[in-house]
């Protein structure tokens, strides 16, 4: 579903992104893991058209994405640091939001809104929001137009365990609709029971793309937080 | 497109200082209009009033507005949206709600006192240096990351095209005073949108009479219809460029 061949960036002199390959299927529940800068959030930035590869292109269902718009519909982000207008409220985000991807016909998932709480904030302006009720906000958004992929760029970061729990919840739940999620993280334990397939980045390199059937088997490992942790130290 | 504009024009109204704006330049040409008996006299006060704070305030509320919006833009870009109409649209809500406020401010107290060919020549010209004055703001905030050296330079462009250009000029002319400049003065006219707004304006105020020869070849330039028309055309162009290549900068840049 998403192919990215050779995609390559530099930001001034820092390699964010070395030649990374990867292919992504529907279905798949992916953990894009590594340590910090190693260019987990670029890739996802790539992917969203947010950041321009320097060489290296990605295609969407078959698409070339460079200067292509419309295949975002179907692509739900949840930034790592949501930033919104300041002086705008939670409700207005959320109106301008459905005003711009709203398509006719089409439901919009606004269960998350409610099991957040965020129903009965809406009022509040932006600025005044803590970090937390922010990952809520942007999650909110991430669900609500039914997308067939979701970028979820540290998730469960800030999150209270009540609203954690929940997300991880609304998470398993659109995995079994049989949807595309790419998760980047490094709470490892988190996503344990979640993940299908591990990318593993380092210095903007692609250390390996496997699937966590043969990432236990080679580590000899049955905890991801483990396997990880004995390639890390090899 | 029409969706983001909305968003932009009602962020930007519930700014106050766009209204601020619109007061002061309500109050100036009111007071300028009712303490001169004659209303021709009042115009040739508000030009110069004009020619200062269009600019300065279109660039400078622009560029500061642009840094702001840095979220909006990057909530924007995520979303199922081309670049290209996310950048229209924030040009468009800044002129929009910035010659709006022109208009309000000094274009209904021009109509009121002073409906002549000048009077209409002076808001056409604050409504394109307001459209110009946005466009170049774009394009400083585009090219530079960082904010304040981006109203740093925003700041340094208005000083140049409001003071250092006539300097320049006049530097120019006594330099090469035994040449024949006069008529390489229509060109360079060109290269500074506020000295052709304000040639086009003196002109239609026949007080052309007191630019001496110089003054005598821009009435025989600009007094035609071509002239007037190709002027016009320059002015567009002082816009069309930034705007593109602000443009041509956002489509492939990194957020």
């Amino acid at each position: 579903m998403i192919i990215t061949s050779n995609v390559s960036k530099k930001f001034g002199k820092l390699k964010a992104l070395d030649s990374v390959s990867v292919t992504c299927n529907r279905g798949e529940c992916i953990a894009l893991i590594g340590p910090n800068g190693s260019g987990k959030t670029t890739l996802a930035k790539t992917i969203l058209g947010m950041v321009v590869p320097d060489s290296g292109f990605i295609t969407f269902n078959g698409k070339n994405i460079l200067h292509n718009w419309d295949y975002r519909k179907d692509i739900g982000y949840m930034p790592q640091i949501g930033r919104y207008p300041e002086n705008m409220t939670i409700g207005q985000i959320l109106d301008m939001m459905r005003d711009i991807r709203h398509t006719k016909g089409s439901q919009t998932d606004e269960e998350l809104i409610e099991t957040f709480g965020l129903n009965t904030m809406m009022q509040k302006r932006m600025r005044t929001l803590s970090g937390g009720t922010r990952q809520k906000v942007s999650a909110s958004l991430a669900f609500m137009f039914n997308p067939s992929v979701l970028i979820l760029d540290e998730p469960t970061a800030g999150l209270d365990p009540v609203a954690s729990g929940i997300l991880k919840k609304k998470i398993v739940a659109e995995k079994e609709k049989g949807k595309l999620i790419i998760i980047t993280s490094h709470v490892l334990s988190e996503l344990d029971d979640l993940v299908t397939q591990i990318i593993y980045m380092q210095e903007g390199r692609l250390k390996f793309h496997k699937s966590i059937q043969a990432l236990h088997a080679d580590t000899g490992e049955t905890q991801l937080t483990r396997a990880i942790a004995s390639i890390m130290i090899n | 497109m029409k969706k983001i504009v909305k968003y932009v024009i009602v962020d930007i109204l519930r700014n106050k200082i766009v209204i601020a704006y619109t007061a002061f330049l309500l109050v100036m040409s009111l007071s300028v209009f009712n303490l001169e008996d004659n209303a021709s006299k009042g115009l040739l006060s508000l030009l110069n009033v004009i020619l200062l704070i269009v600019p300065l305030v279109s660039i400078v509320f622009s560029t500061i507005y642009m840094y702001n919006s840095s979220e909006f833009i990057e909530l924007l870009v995520s979303q199922p949206l081309r670049r290209k109409t996310i950048w229209l649209s924030l040009f468009s809500g800044l002129t929009v709600a910035l010659s709006l406020s022109f208009f309000i401010g000094a274009g209904i107290p021009i109509l009121l006192y002073q409906p002549t060919g000048t009077g209409i020549m002076m808001l056409t010209a604050g409504i394109l240096l307001s459209v110009i004055f946005v466009a170049i703001a774009l394009l400083a905030s585009v090219t530079t990351r960082d904010k304040a050296k981006g109203i740093g330079k925003v700041i340094l462009l208005w000083l140049y095209f409001a003071l250092l250009f006539d300097g320049l000029v006049l530097f120019l002319l006594f330099q090469f005073a035994d040449y024949p400049l006069e008529k390489a003065m229509v060109g360079v006219s060109a290269l500074n949108p506020v000295d052709l707004s304000r040639i086009l304006i003196l002109l239609q105020m026949d007080v052309s009479a007191l630019m001496g020869y110089t003054g005598a070849i821009f009435r025989n330039f600009f007094g035609t219809q071509s002239g007037i028309t190709i002027a016009f055309l320059v002015l567009v162009l002082w816009f069309v460029v930034p705007l593109w290549l602000s443009l041509r900068k956002f489509r492939s840049k990194d957020l």
